[in-house]
């Protein structure tokens, strides 16, 4: 028999860990929830744009009945859990009835927090909680004309927003003298309430109320200094409180909520509980973020992977009231060790804080213009060491050197037509589109759907913005952890590190150890394990083709016909007659449809069938040329100028300098292409400042550039450092190329690596530690003894014959 | 009607998590094994634009199109949701290690005129 689940109450956290369950081991359970609300599953963060009208309750459902009766979860809706015993394993319901359990969870959410005031027990005095609470205030707007809403936090404005929008007239009574004190400072708090006085809306405060005062119904609230408020219906929103009445009653040790330790278990290692009931490393928790990253390890326990660890939450918030931008996350206060970045712009009602320590970012708040909110939130809770760009960090991303699209990232302001994924023709209508109509809820939904950012990705951080946009803020998209893919909930940096510490020496160790939830990993994951396994043990013979992209297995690039090109290594850009004629032989003997001069300094053949190319190769060998390795994430060309032998504005041998570059660098595979580049003197006609690892030649020695790549997202690089000789150059360019290699996620280009890890990290391994760069250096020769095999000599010679033959032909 | 079976090969010319392809007369047919030895056979062609389903990577009971990476059931041959669309499947028989195809496809969707 099926173990049995309960789950006391129906929220966002339990259902979240329930979906997260069916996700891992759908046969896990038998489930059963216990729901005291009359409805399903419903997102309660968005109660404000129901209450504002921008929504309806449809909308926001998350789990109708229908899906509880698709996963053969038993749901008893407006029932209440009033007991538990624990020896015997029951809970006791309002009903009488029992129910056994093997494991339970309880997610009983908090409760708003009502003052006792006299008068608190009025009709028309509600907290702002669920969709009874929203039913009574569209009510009430029906037939009153003033609403007070207690309480000058986050939910406070959102709902007199909302109560304003259903035509009432609202007065916030705010205890301290700056609104949303949680999360703003006092510049950005006063911003706030110019724009929502602007919009009628009447704050008093400091205001401390007395009391609430009428007959059978709210007609009026009087403050301390004797003033008089008319009301209709008085919103109290002072804050919330864990539910634990439950818990404390069956004796579950609580303090302020439910203590769970990191697996989320409770003192009784059969219960377990999720979100805002609970209390964690001694915090409690109010903001979805954390719960969907609780319900994950919860799920993982309860279905005995055993493998998560919950290790608190770093928050941030925005506020959802549509033409108000605030962002907030952090510690935005600082002491007396933290340093503060400060822009402010009142005429354009722009503000942005940034609280620095230790050139880490430690706190955020921004007013205005919040489109860099969660880069700045990246930043923070990677712990990136902004040195490098600390003077233009308030300017935003956009500045960063990625001059792609800058104020185009303004997603709000795009028209529906706005093109978003330009590999896949998504426009912003589209996303939107689907978020609302299929509910999608991360980012990994959205490209399954829409297939927007699913090729390149380089519009990523847009879709991101538009989910969070759409499906409202608080949402942390980006999960501080991203697992590789669907297969784990391992990240790339805990996959690499159980490759090196446990020796998993192939891909399938790898899955087996680490306990993939598919038998074996998918197109995503089984390239970057077969990379993580290979650049970890380079002389293991671990590289497993079928875990290869086509283009690694074939040696060649598929184009959109199934027909493969064919791209020579030309060294530095260079070549010979013999080497033309070799090209030209091949072009004409398989009727090469296009030959074209690539990007990269070299000549590509286009539409060559695959098996055609071992003896395509066959002929290029034997006037020397071998794989240009167009096809793989490895290193692909290094582009040079004529330097000194030529050039009357030369200052060194580039051509050289780029030619014994690729001479070292050629044949290793990296965790996305990478480019090189030698330009012989500052006018830079290498183009080396938009490369991985760039060498700009001046008169004293060698500038050298790393982490810049053209595409779609331009990025410049950063100068690293200045050397003498080129003997330097070749050590920087080995060991930069290895610590890319060993850290970089892959899929991940230097220039977003460089961005997470921060560029003064690099420099520390590199530039600081002479001996970390030769020992970088070392690790990279080693690994090159056993890549420098040229992959198209082997096959041509009839090696992988399989890769390149046809089973069988039975054509007629 | 009868089914013609042709044999086109053994269970080792096919890679573990691999595919190979047989040249047919209504075009090419791509033949899969996968982990535990299952042969699956299906028309090269992704149902989204035509990529060839043999060069694409074999995981669990799908293949992942080389072209744009959808997911494709190697049994039925239909994409696996949200995205749409089928590729013909043919029928498959095992000797021993010896692999038999069927060039009638099997039913359910609408194959290549």
């Amino acid at each position: 028999m099926k173990e049995r689940l309960i789950v006391i109450g129906n929220g966002m956290a339990g259902m979240r860990t329930v979906e997260e369950i069916l996700k891992l081991d759908a046969d896990a359970y038998d489930i059963t929830v216990f729901g005291a609300e009359p409805h399903g599953n419903y997102n309660r963060i968005m109660l404000s744009p129901v209450l504002a009208g921008d929504k309806t309750i449809d909308e926001i459902m998350i789990n109708d009945e229908q899906w509880y009766v698709d996963n053969n979860i038993t749901l008893y809706k407006g029932k209440t859990v009033v007991d538990i015993n624990r020896k015997a394993r029951k809970v006791i319901v309002d009903d009488g009835s029992e129910h056994e359990y093997d494991r339970l969870l309880i997610a009983t959410g908090s409760n708003p927090f009502i003052i006792p005031l006299p008068g608190h027990d009025l009709d028309g005095v509600i907290a702002f909680r669920d969709i009874h609470d929203v039913d009574m205030m569209i009510e009430a707007a029906k037939n009153h004309q003033h609403a007070v809403v207690i309480g000058g936090g986050l939910l406070g404005l959102e709902a007199a927003n909302g109560l304003m929008q259903q035509g009432m007239k609202v007065t916030v009574l705010h205890l301290v003298d700056t609104l949303m004190e949680r999360q703003m400072d006092s510049a950005a708090g006063k911003m706030l309430r110019q724009s929502l006085e602007e919009r009628g809306m009447e704050i008093i405060m400091p205001a401390l109320t007395k009391e609430i005062v009428g007959k059978d119904r709210v007609e009026k609230v009087v403050l301390e200094d004797g003033r008089e408020i008319e009301a209709g219906i008085v919103v109290m929103a002072v804050g919330i409180r864990p539910n634990i009445e439950l818990a404390e009653k069956v004796g579950i040790h609580c303090e302020r909520g439910i203590v769970v330790n990191d697996t989320m278990q409770t003192f009784d290692p059969r219960v377990y509980s999720v979100g805002e009931c609970v209390q964690h490393r001694g915090e409690t928790y109010g903001l979805v973020a954390p719960l969907f990253e609780m319900a994950k390890v919860c799920a993982n326990h309860l279905v005995q992977h055993g493998i998560a660890q919950y290790e608190g939450s770093v928050t941030s918030t925005k506020l959802k009231v549509t033409g108000i931008d605030l962002f907030s996350a952090g510690d935005f206060t600082g002491d007396e060790n933290t340093e503060e970045l400060v822009f402010q712009d009142a005429s354009r009602g722009v503000y942005r804080k940034l609280v620095i320590q230790d050139n880490k970012v430690k706190g955020a708040v921004m007013y205005g213009d919040t489109i860099d909110g969660s880069w700045y939130f990246d930043l923070m809770r990677e712990q990136t060491d902004i040195s490098d760009f600390r003077e233009k960090i308030l300017f935003g991303q956009a500045h960063l050197g990625d001059s792609g699209h800058g104020d185009e990232n303004r997603i709000e302001m795009m028209a529906d037509s706005a093109e978003i994924c330009g590999c896949n023709g998504v426009s912003k209508g589209d996303i939107v589109n689907s978020i609302n109509i299929n509910k999608l809820l991360t980012l990994e939904e959205v490209r399954a759907h829409t297939k927007a950012s699913s090729s390149c990705g380089s519009c990523t951080g847009l879709v991101e913005s538009l989910l969070a946009h759409t499906v409202g803020g608080d949402y942390s998209i980006a999960p501080h952890l991203k697992p590789v893919c669907a297969c784990t909930e391992h990240t790339h940096d805990e996959v690499r590190k159980a490759i090196k510490d446990h020796e998993l020496k192939s891909v399938r160790s790898a899955i087996e150890f680490l306990e993939w939830n598919t038998p074996d990993g998918c197109g995503k994951c089984r390239p970057a394990l077969n990379y993580y396994v290979m650049c970890q043990y380079p002389d293991a013979e671990s590289d497993d083709s079928q875990s290869r992209f086509i283009n690694e297995r074939a040696h060649a690039n598929i184009q959109k016909d199934a027909t493969y090109s064919v791209i020579p290594r030309m060294w530095g850009g260079g070549t010979t007659p013999t080497e033309l004629r070799a090209i030209a032989d091949v072009a004409d003997k398989y009727k090469v449809e296009t030959v074209h001069v690539t990007g990269g300094q070299r000549i590509g053949l286009y539409g060559l069938t695959k098996q055609e190319l071992p003896e395509v190769w066959g002929d290029l060998n034997k006037a020397g040329l071998v794989s240009g390795h167009a096809y793989g994430k490895a290193l692909r060309t290094v582009k040079t100028c004529v330097g000194k032998e030529w050039c009357r504005f030369g200052t060194q041998d580039s051509t050289q300098l780029g030619i014994d570059l690729e001479k070292m660098t050629w044949g290793s595979w990296t965790p996305h292409k990478y480019k090189m580049a030698a330009s012989g003197c500052p006018r830079n006609c290498a183009e080396a400042t938009i490369k991985d690892f760039g060498v700009v030649c001046v008169d004293s020695g060698y500038e050298l550039h790393v982490g810049g790549n053209g595409g779609i997202k331009v990025r410049v690089t950063d100068l690293l450092t200045t050397v003498k000789t080129d003997a330097e150059v070749l050590e920087y360019a080995a060991a930069f190329m290895q610590i890319y290699r060993e850290e970089a996620h892959y899929l991940e280009r230097t220039a977003p690596w460089i961005e997470r890890v921060g560029l003064a990290h690099v420099k520390e391994n590199i530039v600081d530690d002479a001996d970390n760069r030769k020992a970088l250096a070392e690790r990279f020769h080693f690994s090159q003894s056993f890549a420098q095999d040229d992959p198209w000599e082997a096959r041509a010679k009839g090696a992988e014959k399989h890769e390149f033959e046809v089973m069988k032909n039975i054509n007629a | 009607m009868s089914e013609e079976w042709v044999e086109v090969g053994s269970l080792s010319d096919i890679p573990k998590l691999g595919a190979r392809v047989v040249n047919a007369p209504d075009g090419d047919i791509a033949v899969f094994r996968t982990a535990d030895d299952s042969v699956f056979a299906l028309r090269d062609e992704c149902p989204h634009k035509q990529g060839p389903l043999s060069q694409g990577i074999v995981h669990g009971d799908r293949v992942s199109c080389p072209l744009h990476d959808w997911k494709i059931m190697l049994d039925s041959g239909n994409a696996v949701a949200p995205d749409e669309g089928c590729a013909a499947s043919y029928p498959i028989k095992m000797d021993g290690e010896t692999i038999f195809l069927s060039l009638t496809p099997n039913e359910g969707c609408p194959n290549k005129d």
